[in-house]
């Protein structure tokens, strides 16, 4: 069976016999790079129309169904419609800001997908720090929004990034914490560690309860990170009318929604990486049997699986519950998720020290 | 330890009444067929289509089987009209005993100035006015939307 390293191994020495060591590194930035893009291009294309259907559904209306089959052409032609258009800046923005801020979001967005491992052997940058360099980097984006919010020349966008800044700072505490329960009980901050500490069941299954409470404490702070409804105060359709992309038009407003749904992959990803075993398949310690048979199903089927398991949970979410107010916001953090998952981490640790998890 | 039990107590209520909310769009996520209330109108137009039995469409004078209605031409109906849009024309009649009594000739309901507020079905006194639930009403002559409403030679139908 070829695995993905031989692909890459493959394409590294067909290409060092053609090129100098230099320009073979070169090379292979650009197609790593551009595969990167294609792929979470193609998951956020079948997001988008995953996220209206699920959203009909849930609305008891039928969503998309007009154009192509079962409206499976809807997210093509919105798409060009966005570049149809012209990306217009009012006259009282500030021109360099404004034209900056959708890059900057969409750049910071796509470095946090750098330590990701996709299958075995199929790593862009396996680092020893990676979820720490994940959780760091993603949190630049706010800079992103803000730096839209104040160009923007308008009190509503400026008000929209100002909460979406309050938002972040306050929980990214909670999603750090309920990672470091994970990183407690598998004792490496690497990626590729993380995940082959999981090859006899996930540390969902593994951590017991304490483990539990940080997956639905993570997912909890990760809609909120990504500003997703029920915490999209920093875009607010009907008190903001948009937020920081308010004076948004075209392309520009396309890379702001972009950036919205390769969030939300890169939060799945953490989240099935560190909790539900990333491309491992579901093992269960002796089993043997058992586990044979699920090695037979492809890693990127158990990866994607659950990457998209906990999108549709946040989507899930956004249809369901309406949105919380700024105060009721800051209330939910600093007085529930932060004390509990700080007494999480201690039970945790303690539980690492006694040795009690499998 | 009272309020550490009722901080955790009110966590628990949370996540209860936050299973609930999820537990219903659950169940209409995975009964599609069921439960969408979306009409393909052009579609399904002599097909499958449901309008409901209360919507309010075109303001009809129901008729009995003996060509009989309900109007007594009291012209409540036309003072309740925002618009305009009814018109009443009533005779005066003579009965065999000598008695004078106003009978109505025509119900003229114009179309193009109803916006269905259904005013003149709430001032109506002997419910003789109702609303249809048809709403496929528009015609290319202008003309065509006045009606009258009351069938040739129908007649007042008596108390019981």
């Amino acid at each position: 069976m070829i695995g993905f390293s031989d692909i890459t191994k493959w394409i590294h020495d067909s290409l060092s016999s053609a090129l100098s060591p230099g320009w073979v590194l070169a090379s292979e930035f650009v197609l790593a790079g551009i595969a990167v893009i294609l792929i979470v291009v193609v998951l956020v294309v079948v997001m988008i129309y995953m996220e209206r259907k699920v959203a009909g559904f849930m609305q008891l209306r039928l969503g998309p169904h007009r154009v192509g089959p079962w409206g499976t052409m809807q997210v093509f032609a919105d798409v060009f419609k966005l570049l149809l258009k012209e990306s217009f800046a009012p006259n009282s923005v500030d021109k360099f800001l404004f034209n900056l801020a959708p890059i900057l979001v969409l750049a910071v967005s796509f470095m946090a997908l750098a330590p990701i491992s996709w299958a075995p052997g199929l790593q862009l940058w396996d680092m020893n720090i990676g979820i720490l360099y994940i959780t760091a980097v993603s949190s630049i984006g706010v800079i992103g929004i803000l730096m839209a919010g104040w160009s923007s020349n308008n009190k509503y966008s400026l008000l929209g990034a100002m909460r979406s800044g309050a938002q972040i700072v306050s929980y990214e505490l909670s999603a750090g914490l309920s990672i470091v329960a994970v990183i407690a009980m598998c004792g490496s901050l690497s990626v590729h560690d993380i995940i082959m500490s999981q090859a006899d069941g996930w540390w969902i299954f593994k951590g017991h309860l304490p483990i539990l409470f940080a997956f639905i404490v993570y997912v909890i702070a990760g809609t909120a990170e990504v500003n997703r409804a029920p915490f999209d105060l920093a875009e607010a359709e009907s008190e903001l009318t948009a937020g920081y992309h308010t004076e948004y038009s075209g392309m520009q407003f396309g890379m702001f929604y972009l950036t919205e749904y390769i969030n939300m992959v890169v939060i799945a990803m953490i989240g099935s990486t560190v909790f539900l075993g990333g491309w491992m398949p579901f093992h269960i310690y002796g089993f043997d049997a058992f586990n044979g048979v699920m090695d037979y199903i492809p890693s990127f089927v158990w990866f994607f699986g659950k990457i998209f398991m906990i999108i549709f949970f946040m989507m899930w979410f956004r249809w369901t519950f309406p949105r919380l107010r700024i105060d009721q916001l800051l209330k939910l953090e600093w007085k529930y998720l932060l004390p509990l998952s700080i007494v999480n981490v201690v039970i945790v640790a303690f539980i690492t020290v006694m040795k009690w998890h499998f | 330890m009272k309020s550490l039990f009722q901080y955790l107590k009110e966590v628990f209520l949370g996540f209860y009444s936050l299973w609930t909310g999820l537990k219903l769009t659950l169940y209409y996520f995975t009964h599609p067929r069921k439960e969408i209330i979306t009409e393909q109108y052009p579609e399904n137009r002599t097909t499958t289509i449901n309008i409901p039995e209360r919507f309010a469409g075109e303001v009809i004078l129901p008729h009995d089987e003996n060509n009989k209605h309900k109007c007594t031409a009291c012209t409540l109906c036309e003072m309740a009209c925002p618009n305009g849009s009814i018109k009443i024309i009533s005779v005066q009649e003579e009965s065999e005993d000598g008695k004078k009594k106003r009978v109505l000739d025509k119900w003229i309901y114009n179309l193009g100035m109803c916006t269905f507020c259904g005013q003149c079905i709430d001032a109506c006194p002997q419910d003789a006015i109702i609303m249809k639930n048809s709403f496929e009403l528009s015609v290319y002559n202008r003309n065509d939307l006045v009606k009258t409403l009351n069938k040739p030679g129908s007649k007042l139908k008596e108390k019981e």
